[in-house]
């Protein structure tokens, strides 16, 4: 014992050896729980075990390719919408309070509430996924390892014009896992005024469209 | 009158024959032979067509056929997915067809800046194609154009 005391740093001859173990360990189980606590979070049983997730956007999801498909590969709901990387993941958690105190405020708790919030939300993610550059699609779709001769006649000739044009997934597919908010496509009155889409056009181009207000 | 009886009772019994022969005929359900609970055949099931060139059309004024596969694209209230690309402003962009003139006339025949509601199913007539063969030979051909 004489001897392992030599090698002992001054805090921890300070404080004592079981201490410093004791620590330790507490560091592992706080670690580990904390981890844990997150991964719970993350997953879709969690996501839909609110009545907002399960009854709006996971019954839409439910009649998705990313849902069903013919290899049986799913994306989750965290899979798209929580980032993979650990930083930008305890950003996204730490913003995910929000939406716990939205639960609790009842901001969507019915459907036709849901629906009057949709474009705000939509354009929510829309706006996340163009500035990560659709990370989270990415995870999955790799723009460098597509075979554009697999794919269908329309895809393989858009896929190149747009990643040319800089542009990101989200700019093109919306609209692929859930239902879209109301858009303004100007066909009669239905939808006038709605939110419009856009499919990634350059900055300088919605600029002239600016000046007009 | 024995003679009727033993009539009545040899109608009867053949009537019963009948009945019985043709109970036993199974009459089958489009789902097939299989119960409720079965999973039913995936063999058999019609596949969307790959994408292609367009289809030429089979008589005059016909609506032209949708040339590629339409799986999750959605008409909903909210959001035309096909005007997403057929539209007069997104056509040149995506190489698309675009909407025909037509599709631009309310019921005034007034023109509208873009296709009017009554055109908004487009499924009404655009029809996308699956692999299915037809069951007979058409013999269908198309009235000659004007000066042919």
């Amino acid at each position: 014992m004489m001897s392992l005391e030599k090698f002992m740093p001054a805090w921890v001859k300070r404080i004592g050896f079981v201490t410093a173990l004791l620590l330790f360990v507490a560091g592992i189980v706080f670690w580990g729980g904390f981890n844990w606590a997150l991964e719970a979070t993350n997953r879709e049983e969690f996501c839909i075990s609110c009545h907002e997730m399960k009854e709006n956007v996971f019954k839409e999801y439910q009649n998705t390719i990313h849902y069903t498909n013919r290899t049986g590969v799913r994306a989750t709901c965290p899979d798209c919408h929580v980032p993979k990387e650990w930083g930008p993941k305890m950003i996204r958690k730490i913003q995910a309070s929000n939406e716990v105190w939205h639960k609790l405020l009842g901001s969507v708790d019915t459907p036709e509430k849901f629906n009057a919030k949709r474009h705000e939300l939509a354009q929510h993610e829309w706006d996340r996924m163009k500035a990560s550059d659709s990370r989270e699609c990415r995870n999955c779709h790799r723009y460098d390892y597509m075979d554009f001769t697999e794919q269908g006649n329309r895809a393989a000739k858009q896929h190149p014009i747009a990643f040319e044009q800089g542009k990101t997934c989200i700019d093109c597919h919306k609209g692929i896992a859930h239902q879209l908010p109301q858009i303004d496509q100007h066909i009669g009155k239905q939808n006038e005024g709605a939110l419009e889409i856009s499919h990634g056009e350059k900055p300088a181009e919605k600029a002239p469209a600016e000046e007009k207000k | 009158m024995r003679f009727i009886h033993a009539l009545v009772l040899a109608g009867a019994a053949l009537l019963s024959w009948a009945g019985s022969a043709s109970a036993q005929e199974v009459v089958e359900s489009l789902r097939g032979g299989n119960s409720i609970t079965a999973t039913s055949r995936t063999d058999s099931i019609f596949r969307p067509e790959k994408d292609q060139e367009l289809i030429p059309r089979n008589f005059q004024k016909q609506p032209p056929l949708i040339p590629h596969s339409i799986k999750g694209y959605n008409i909903t209230q909210n959001f035309n997915k096909c005007m997403d690309c057929h539209s007069r402003d997104r056509a040149e962009e995506t190489g698309a067809t675009k909407v025909a003139k037509s599709h631009y006339l309310d019921r005034e025949d007034k023109k509208l800046t873009n296709i009017s509601p009554r055109r908004y199913f487009c499924l009404q007539c655009h029809v996308p194609q699956f692999d299915a063969k037809p069951l007979v030979e058409n013999t269908y051909k198309p009235a000659a154009k004007k000066g042919e």
